[in-house]
Parts: structure tokens; sequence; C-alpha cells
């Protein structure tokens, strides 16, 4: 039965009408238009579509929007925008991150999470951190630099 | 960081061609062709696209709008022509506007694939640009007087000797360009770039970390409605029965639209697409026909019984060369392997007042274009296709087919916005996979320890089945249609580019040799073109005899190549890449002696990629745990000469980012298939290279600022996948001939110790 929830996303009060069982994913891309989570596998096994939810990385392809209750979520968007990165994402632009860039999201947002309860990880916790998430281009070394630059605040 | 730069004086280097023995005789030519009749023949994709309009416009706004039909994969192109183009005409960067490919607005410049963008696209770019600047001074000097050789350009103003200045945004004319190309102003020569070499920022990557819409898959057009396709169980299965009237019974379900055994569930939204989906494939009775053997159940057999199309790809003999005292001969294997690209294919299509336009992944729209019209029986004119970037793309994946079923829901559904995403096990199961290969390779090794005889037999499926061809249609979906379409018929793709037997002339100068092609186009899966497309498996089996020859020469795999290797700058990257790691001959690894539990070694391999684009020698370490079994690449280390580097980081980011995937292709990947269907469905079944495996990598771009620019986007596959089995050599004194080295391989290989 679509029902109405009102989601605090990146500080806004956003109201939907769905089904309960909607994963959360398809809430974000297609009624908030917050394209930056990716579809990957629909399976939790890419990481390409994470969102934090009070501040937990969570996969959004399996969560159900019913289940998010009055959890605060933060999306990529909320992080920063193209003419004002956050400090991580100006990381992410410095050691030129990616190639394609559709796991960028999910690593993104780990990295968030990460550094939001560990600010200054090791290169190890970083990867920790980052295995569950996939990449297929072979950034993975950059990836790991812009995380360690962003905790180490080496930005111009 | 880790592109390390270096310039190389010319001194060293030979003249194309003087020390190859291939290739170089096939390259493209840019003579002028014979006769006046004929056009002039214009350099890169100039000459297929002549109209200087075609490829730019200098506007009167103060920006310059850049056409190209190539396509942003990830690779960062357009940020390079884009770098191309400024530094020609002498403007800032962040003035260059960049559209690309666009069936209604670009160039045709065929598919971005085999690493040919700059050498095609950015050649065309850097001769259009070099004239339009030209004309650009022509026309202000006669605003300005006196002679346009005086005049001096600096982001678009022009100035003339006496402080007189005007811009190019005020001598430009909507006429100026709108002709032919003569590529008669000479590009910029070595030493006057401005913009080109340095390491530029990619104009794509904003977005991509900040949740902007960057993909094919992120495009939301108003009344949009969300279709699943629903796939057979097994190729060639006939959808027997379903029954619709059920489906339609369910929430958001706008149609269910079958033609044959093509079926897809269209809906208001998209996780009731995906529930529809899933009722669909609950409810869809098919039938289940049995695949055919493959090569792959032919590994375990000394010659694989299959039907080939059997030729000889290149032979050389030299009757005064010593006779071989000692032959070795191996055979390796390749599995079926995937793109396994992040995200799943994805389309939209629109079919409005009986046109039809499509935002696509593909990297070729122009040929996608023309395969859609023939399935739909529409003409090209009324047909357009769009590139939007998707996600990782390294060849022929399933963006075409995505595109096609959006094309035809598209048809079935007018006035509305039909988008279409694969599922992740779509995508598995039927992009066009990687051909398995098999090749059996030998050496005859002369008295004095050097290779005198060369042979190379490989066996191999199609790896070109891209839509665009003069006959048939290569959608996926056109098979399945009631009244189904032909595929075109899959011809290798012929040297000197090479499609199965690509890379497998070797570079080294050989006096004897002879390349055997076994070739089956008649594929129980579909295969096609993925990175490389057989360079890979081919230099993975050269690259291991050579190392398995110098063995049993007693000699040092480094010097060993370079004994055999006339090309300087082919030298040039294994020196550099043996440098870095720090190469010890003697002391390349255990060899599979101690009592530790984990085996180290380091091992080299070296390509030129398609023997005409770039030079790459990468040094692998490994460490093999005996227990386990499990491989590790711990370190890499690459140099790569591409020429004249437009964005020496960007090549750096290819080639470091080629190393991980071949490690990973090397180490873990095969695709799941027996005669009951593709068992590969899910991440899980498909393991690729994680954090925690992933090497650390370092890159040295080799610049030659007086060369051409080659292409790179592939260059590091082949040599990495030869580097990674040879370490594994040093490390245990076996050898692993058979891609991927997966743990029970490595145990059974291992076994007697």
């Amino acid at each position: 039965m679509p029902t109405v929830f009102t989601l605090r996303v990146n500080g806004t009060a956003r109201s939907v009408r769905v089904e309960p069982a909607t994963p959360l994913l398809y809430v974000l891309r297609n009624d908030l238009k917050l394209s930056g989570a990716k579809f990957g596998c629909g399976q939790s096994q890419c990481g390409a579509c994470s969102v934090l939810i009070d501040g937990m990385e969570r996969r959004s392809c399996v969560y159900p929007v019913g289940a998010v209750g009055k959890g605060t979520i933060t999306t990529i968007e909320g992080l920063g925008t193209p003419q004002r990165p956050s400090a991580l994402q100006r990381a992410f632009i410095l050691e030129q991150a990616c190639q394609c860039g559709y796991c960028s999201n999910g690593m993104i947002m780990a990295a968030q999470a990460l550094l939001a309860r560990n600010p200054k990880p090791s290169e190890s916790e970083v990867k920790r951190a980052l295995e569950g998430h996939l990449c297929r281009c072979g950034a993975h070394n950059r990836i790991v630099r812009a995380v360690l630059r962003a905790s180490k605040g080496a930005l111009p | 960081m880790t592109a390390a730069l270096r310039n190389v004086s010319r001194r060293n280097v030979l003249k194309a061609g003087a020390g190859l023995v291939v290739g170089i005789a096939f390259a493209p030519l840019l003579a002028p062709a014979q006769g006046s009749e004929t056009p002039l023949h214009l350099p890169g994709s100039l000459n297929g696209n002549r109209l200087l309009s075609a490829w730019l416009r200098v506007n009167s706004n103060g920006t310059v709008t850049v056409f190209t039909g190539k396509v942003e994969l990830g690779q960062g192109i357009a940020s390079a022509l884009a770098q191309i183009a400024a530094d020609e005409l002498d403007v800032g960067y962040r003035r260059i506007n960049m559209v690309t490919a666009d069936t209604s607005l670009t160039p045709d410049e065929g598919f971005t694939a085999g690493s040919q963008s700059i050498e095609q696209s950015g050649t065309a770019l850097r001769f259009a640009c070099a004239e339009a600047r030209q004309m650009l001074l022509a026309a202000a000097a006669a605003r300005l007087g006196g002679q346009s050789g005086d005049l001096r350009v600096a982001d678009g103003t022009i100035s003339a000797p006496g402080g007189k200045h005007t811009t190019y945004w005020a001598v430009t004319t909507d006429a100026m360009l709108r002709r032919e190309a003569t590529a008669k102003a000479r590009p910029k020569a070595a030493g006057e770039h401005t913009l080109i070499g340095q390491n530029l920022a990619r104009r794509d990557i904003p977005p991509k970390f900040t949740g902007g819409a960057a993909y094919v898959q992120d495009l939301r057009l108003p009344g949009m409605v969300h279709a699943r396709v629903g796939r057979p169980p097994v190729p060639r299965a006939d959808l027997v029965s379903l029954d619709t009237a059920a489906l339609k019974a369910m929430p958001g379900v706008i149609e269910v639209v079958r033609d044959g055994s093509f079926v897809a569930v269209v809906c208001e939204r998209e996780e009731q697409a995906i529930n529809a989906l899933v009722a669909l494939r609950e409810l869809a009775v098919w039938s289940r026909p049995e695949l055919p053997p493959t090569l792959i159940d032919t590994f375990d057999r000394p010659e694989p019984e299959l039907q080939t199309q059997n030729s000889v790809v290149y032979e050389k003999t030299a009757p005064d060369a010593p006779i071989a005292v000692r032959q070795i001969e191996a055979r390796y294997t390749r599995a079926f392997q995937l793109h396994a690209s992040i995200g799943p294919s994805c389309a939209v299509a629109h079919d409005l007042d009986g046109k039809l336009t499509v935002w696509t992944h593909s990297q070729g729209v122009f040929a996608l274009r023309s395969d859609i019209a023939r399935a739909l029986g529409m003409s090209p004119a009324s047909v357009v296709c769009i590139h939007m970037e998707g996600a990782g793309c390294y060849g022929h994946n399933g963006a075409d087919d995505a595109a096609f079923d959006a094309a035809l829901l598209a048809r079935a559904i007018p006035g509305r916005p039909v988008r279409v995403q694969w599922m992740r096990d779509d995508e598995f199961m039927w992009e066009p996979y990687g051909s398995a290969m098999s090749m059996k390779v030998g050496a005859g090794l002369g008295a004095d320890g050097n290779i005198v005889d060369w042979r190379h037999e490989l066996w191999s499926y199609p790896h070109a089945r891209r839509p665009g061809g003069r006959e048939g249609v290569n959608l996926l979906a056109a098979w399945y249609l009631a009244a189904p379409l032909q595929p075109a018929f899959p011809v290798d793709v012929p040297q000197p580019n090479g499609g199965s037997d690509r890379n497998a002339i070797p570079l080294y100068d050989f006096p004897n040799q002879k390349i055997l092609k076994h070739y089956m186009p008649d594929a129980p899966l579909r295969t096609s073109s993925l990175r490389t497309l057989g360079a890979y498996a081919n230099v993975f089996a050269i690259e291991s005899l050579m190392d398995e020859t110098c063995a049993a020469a007693g000699a040092d795999p480094v010097e060993f190549r370079l004994r055999h290797l006339r090309d300087e700058r082919a030298r040039t990257v294994i020196e550099s890449a043996a440098r870095q790691s720090g190469w010890r001959p003697g002391a390349l690894g255990d060899g599979g002696r101690g009592t530790g539990s984990t085996f180290r070694g380091r091992g080299i391999g070296f390509a030129r990629y398609k023997n005409h684009a770039c030079y790459c020698a990468v040094v692998a370490e490994v460490e093999v745990d005996r227990i386990s079994g499990i491989v590790r690449v711990t370190r890499a280390w690459s140099a790569v000469d591409a020429g004249l580097a437009i964005n020496p980081d960007g090549i750096a980011n290819q080639i470091e980012g080629g190393m991980i995937q071949s490690a990973s292709w090397t180490l873990k990947e095969a695709l799941k298939v027996d005669r009951s269907g593709v068992h590969t469905k899910s991440w899980i079944d498909y393991p690729i290279l994680r954090f925690s495996e992933v090497p650390a990598v370092e890159v040295e771009v080799i610049q030659r600022p007086t060369e051409d620019s080659l292409g790179v986007g592939e260059g590091a596959q082949g040599p990495t996948g030869a580097a990674i089995a040879n370490a594994f050599a040093a490390a245990t004194g076996r050898r692993l001939r058979d891609i991927p080295f997966l743990p029970e391989r490595v145990k059974a290989a291992l076994a007697p110790l």
C-alpha cells in the first residue's frame, strides 16, 4: 500500500508517497532527483548506491524506504557541489581519483563515514573501509590517496 | 601523482619502422593520395570528415565549440581533446566546449575503441585548429593591417606589433570555417606547446564526485517510463508461454511488450518494473536448449578439435639463420572473461512523431543508428543516437543492446520516453564476452642462446561483433523477435590491428616466424570486443614462452628481451621498467625454494600494443601462499612510451588502471559456463580485485615531444598479465599457463613441492 514518508535528506524534509518496501535508491534517484547514488547490483555487493543514514554507510539498493524512519539521510549531493566541493570531494578531484567515476559515490560516502569516526586513518584502515566497494577501472590507489589526502587536510 | 616524466632525446630513436619487423609496414599512411582527381589524404579523422566547421566553431561570445565523434568513457578523452584544441588555437582551456558523439551534431569517427582517439580525433583537431587559427589571423591582419605572420595570440586576443589588437571573437564569422580542410597549416612543433603535455584536470570529474547527473543512467525525461526486459535463461531459448494478463494486473504495469521471444515490462515506476520482472521470470516458460561445447572444454586436450577457419597470419623466413638446437613449446589458455562494468547497461529512447531519439553509452553512435534503423525498417535520418557516459566501458558491452531494447519499447509506446535499465544478472549473462583462447607457442633456440624460430598458433572466437556492418543486425533483442533478424557474419579484424591475432606477431627480431590462426566464427556464446581483443592472451603467451625459453638459455629475462629487440623505444621501456623496480639479474625470486609459507618473485612483460600503438613494459612482484594457493600482486612498475603525451597524468591513469584490471583478469576472472548455460549472475560468481588485493603501482610516462601521439588505453593489459605469470614462475619455479591463476590451479602446480 503506497504510504507517505517524510524523509530527512541532506538537511531538508522531503515527502514521498511510495510502497514501504521500495528501496531507498529509487526514491532518491527518481522521486527526489538525487542521482548521485548509483544502481550497480541491487544486491548490496558493489557499494555504488551507498548513502549515510545517521552517519552509517548503508546500501540504498536494498534499504527499504519504510525502514528509514526518523533517520537522517546524507547523500553525496549533501557533501558539496561542483562549484563548492567538500574537502573530501576536493581531495578526490585533486587526485583525479577515477576513470569512469561510477563507483565514486560509494567510495566517497564510505570515506566520509570512515573519516567521521576515524579522522586520521592509516592506509590499511582506508583500504579496509573500502574493501566492500568494487572499482572496475583500477582507480583504487588514487582513491586511497584521495582519502588520505583529505584526512591530512593536505588541500590547497 | 605517480606519473614520472622523462624526456628522451631523439638521438636514440630510430625512424619508425627501421627496427621493426612488422606492423609499421601496415601503419596508417598520411601521405597524399595519388593522382590529382582523388582528394588529398587528410590527417586522422579529418580525412573522412573534411569540413573545418565539422570540427570547430569559433563563437563571437568568446568560446570555442569543438566537435568530436569520439566519446567520453572516463578515459578523459574529451578533456584531452579540449587540451589539444586550446593549445593549437592559443585560447584558454576553459573557453572550449566539447560536443561528443551525436549523430545529429558531430563527425562520424566510427567507434571509440582500440586506443585510437588521440591518433584519429586528436590529429584531426590539431590540423583543423591550426588551420582555423591561420584563417582567424588572416582576418585579423586584414582588419589591423600588416602581415598575419607578425600577429601574436594569447587566449584569443590577437595583437599586432604596433599595439593594435582584436580578438578571435570579433573577427570570426559563421562562414569562415565552412570549407574543406587543406591540412596546409602545420600544427605547433614540439617546444611550442603551452597546454599539450600538461597535467590538466579532467572536466568530467567534478560532477562525478558531487552527484551531478553524469551518466545516461541519470537521465530523467518528463513522462518517462521504466522498463525491464525478461531475457531467456540460456542463449537461443524460445519463450514458450507467458501469462501476460497476470503481469498486466500488477501495480504500475503500463504494458507487457512481447514480440516472439523478446518480452519486457513497462511501468510507471522503476521499482514496479523490477517487481514485474521478478514475476515475469517466474511466469515465463522457456525452452532449454543445451549449449554446445566450447573451446574451454578442450583445454585439457593437446589440440582443440573444433570447426575452425585456418589461416597464416604472418610468416617470415631467413634461410641463412642458424639452426635451432633446442625446441621449447607450451600451450597457454585464457577463460571467457567479462567487461563486468560496475553499472549495468542502460538507455533511454523516445519515439515522437515518427522520430526516434536514443540516449546511449554506445561506443559507436553512428553504427548503432545504422543497425537500429535497419532492424526497425526506418530511415537512418529518422533515428538520432546521442552518446551519454555510462559506467566503465572496456569495449563492446551491453550498451548497444540496451539501446535497441529501449528503441523497441519506445516504438511500442510512442510519445513517452522509455528507460531500460539492465539488472546485474542481465549484464553478466548477456554482455558480449571476451573470447576464451588457446595459444600454442614454440621457440627454437640456436647454439648461441638466441631464438631463431618462433611459432604461434592460436584458437579463438570472434572479437568483433559490434553493430554497423553492411548487413545483418548485431543487436541482441533482434535475434529473439517473432520475425528474427540475423546477425552479421563475424569477420575477424584484419592485421595490422588484428582481432584474435592482435599482438600475435612478436615485436622481437626472430629470424623465422610463423603465426597461425584457427578462427571460430561459430561461437556457442556471443563474444566480442573486450579491451585489447586477442592481445592480452597473445602477449601473455608470447611473454611467458620468452621467459621459458630464457630459462632454458640460462639468461636474464630483461637481457634476453633486449638481445632480441632492435627497436630503441621498445628497449627503453623495458630498461626503464626494470630500473624502476630495482631489477637484479639472478635474484628474481625464491624459485620454489625455502621453507616459509610464502614464495616471492618478480617478472617482466612487454608489448607494443597492436605493434603500432604505445610501448609498455611492466614488472610485477608477486607473493604466492603455498598453503592457500592464493597469488597476490604486491607491487608493479610500468614504463610507457605513447609518443607525444597530451596529458601525462591521463596516460598514467589509463596505464595504472589497466595494470590493476589486468591483474584482476589474470588472478581471478573466468565466466562460469557449462552445457546448461551461463552461471555467472552476480559478483559472488565473478570476483574481481578488491582494495586489499590491489598492488602498489608506479607508472613512468616517457615524454617524446617530437613523436606522434600513440594510443595508450589498452597498452598495459598484455604486459601485466605476462609479468604476473613470469613473476609466479620466478617465485615458485613452476609455471601457470592457464588464465586465471585460481588457487586450485596454483595448488596443482605446486603439488609436488
